[in-house]
């Protein structure tokens, strides 16, 4: 004799929700599925700078300034809400039709295109449109059943179209899109700041202290400098460089996707319809532009009957509701390679001409947004990155 | 007010959904939230083309309202890098008090023009600033006449 328990259980919408996100605090904090490369980024700069506070910082606020530590303070917890409000907020997500709209747009499809005999693959599904005098195409995510928005794109790692989309960062855990950008930059921007500010500091007080006890004593006395300055080295190559080409970016109104793919540039292509033509109206529209809110609606409430019997199965964590999606993403936009070819684009940028896939082969983020530069960690993380991270996991 | 709201759930419940139509979004501006104003041929029975735009173009106004880069959006913009963005912690956004105004109007639209002819408007916002949502209703109760106009449902109108 089984009896049945039928009772009204609130549940969020981020419970299903699809794609590949990971979502915390009951739907307040939405982020990629891969954590790991993130954990070594907070690791590394709150490692780095515990050292700097507690070595560097008590010898020269007293020698030098007392205005130093508090400088260094106020940067470092500038970088982490920046860095905390990139890796959590919703990048611009554009939640997926709903049956009915994608029946509706299917038909249009129909209606213009004719229908496709079975079996045969039907032809890319692109509408022309015309913005400030340019002739955009906008393409038809089979995935998320719509015609993707102008600049927007298909993320394979998150498996949502981002408006805006720059680029999926791993060093952040989330892809960097619309509503996130200008906190990333502020990220990698402060970050440098910051960087660069410990690294002075370091050999400043190496070069103070060295004249009292010598160089080799200092060394010994505080060997956590050695490790920072290393750290900073490394760091200052591949973050200001990015700073670098994001400020680029920003000054031409363009994303990291849209350069990759030279989407603006050329003879025969299209200027890029969304520059303002002038630096300074461009950097004011990315960084201080309206920020749209998110339209996921993570947090708000699906009222759903289940029965007792059956059983609690709502458990945090995004539910894949389209297994499929995974082969359809592939014939999307590839993120992955938009990911790395963007970061190889970050380090090698010199103003010449982006060396695009290519270097993305051999898989290795070489303008990390944490502290080192050297390749074989992320090598090593890189098996990892595509492996669900079981312990981390929310 | 109140009797209107009612009068909306009434339809809902009386009221079989026929069809929705999609209306959708105008790029030719840019990346800005635009609305086609194209009048769609499946409310040809049942909605005058004038109240169809004058809707769509007060929401296009709306949306330009919210997306509008000028002076108080950069000194808002500038104040919340100062702040580090925890001044959203207790203050609205811009764009968030607009949308409210839109749902607000939305929901006027719906009492006042569209649910008195058996259609209803859904904001954008709940479908992800994609569509704009029509759904159309057929009237199963033979006493509530949606519309005073006979709608004949022969030429290019819903099925």
């Amino acid at each position: 004799m089984s009896v049945m328990v039928v009772r009204k259980k609130a549940m969020r919408k981020w419970e299903k929700l699809p794609g590949r996100n990971t979502f915390c605090c009951d739907g307040r904090i939405m982020m990629a599925r891969q954590k790991g490369i993130f954990y070594l980024t907070l690791f590394l700069i709150l490692g780095t700078c515990a050292l700097f506070f507690a070595f560097e910082c008590r010898y020269l606020a007293v020698q030098l300034s007392p205005a130093i530590p508090v400088f260094a303070v106020v940067l470092f917890l500038f970088a982490m809400a920046m860095l905390l409000r990139t890796s959590f907020s919703d990048p611009g997500v554009i939640p997926r039709a709903l049956p009915d709209e994608a029946a509706f747009i299917e038909m249009e499809i129909e209606a213009t295109n004719g229908t496709v005999p079975q079996g045969q693959r039907p032809p890319p599904r692109i509408k022309n449109f015309q913005i400030n005098n340019q002739i955009v195409k906008l393409k038809y995510c089979y995935t998320c059943k719509i015609f993707r928005p102008p600049r927007a794109s298909h993320c394979s790692i998150c498996d949502n179209c981002v408006e805006r989309f720059d680029h999926h960062c791993p060093w952040v855990g989330n892809c960097v899109g619309k509503r996130n950008y200008r906190y990333f930059y502020l990220f990698i921007l402060s970050l440098s700041l910051l960087t660069i500010y410990i690294f002075t500091f370091n050999i400043v007080y190496v070069a103070l202290k060295s004249l009292k006890i010598g160089f080799l004593n200092t060394l010994k006395e505080t060997p956590g400098t050695v490790l920072e300055v290393l750290i900073c080295f490394f760091t200052l190559w591949s973050v200001v460089g990015l700073t670098g080409f994001h400020t680029f970016l920003v000054a031409l109104n363009q994303t990291t996707n849209e350069d990759i793919k030279g989407a603006w540039t050329g003879k025969n292509r299209v200027q890029n319809p969304y520059s303002h033509g002038n630096i300074v109206k461009n950097c004011c529209e990315v960084l201080c532009g309206p920020l749209p809110p998110s339209v996921l609606d993570r947090r708000g409430i699906l009222q759903q009957e289940e029965s007792g019997a059956q059983g609690d199965s709502s458990t945090r964590g995004p539910s894949t509701q389209e297994p499929g999606a995974l082969e359809k993403s592939s014939t999307q936009e590839p993120g992955a390679a938009q990911v790395l070819s963007a970061q190889a684009v970050g380090s090698t940028r010199e103003g010449s001409s982006s060396p695009t896939r290519q270097s993305a082969v051999p898989m290795l983020p070489l303008s990390p947004t944490g502290m080192p530069e050297e390749t074989q960690p992320s090598a090593v993380e890189l098996p990892a990155q595509t492996r669900d991270d079981g312990p981390t996991e929310h | 007010m109140a009797s209107e709201a009612h009068d909306l759930q009434e339809l809902r419940r009386s009221a079989s959904l026929a069809t929705k139509v999609f209306v959708q979004r105008d790029y030719s501006d840019g990346t800005l939230c635009q609305f086609q104003t194209k009048f769609p041929l499946e409310l040809d029975s049942r909605l005058e083309r004038q109240l169809f735009e004058e809707t769509v173009k007060t929401l296009n106004g709306f949306y330009a309202e919210a997306e509008k880069i000028g002076g108080s959006s950069y000194l808002e913009g500038c104040l919340a890098c100062a702040t580090a963005y925890f001044i959203f912690l207790c203050m609205e956004t811009h764009y968030e008090k607009v949308l409210k105004k839109i749902a607000k109007y939305i929901q006027e639209q719906n009492e006042q023009v569209y649910a008195p002819r058996g259609l209803l408007l859904t904001d954008p916002v709940e479908r992800g600033m994609r569509v704009i949502e029509i759904s159309i209703y057929e009237d199963r109760c033979s006493s509530r006449s949606t519309s005073s106009r006979s709608s004949s449902s022969g030429g290019g109108g819903g099925r």
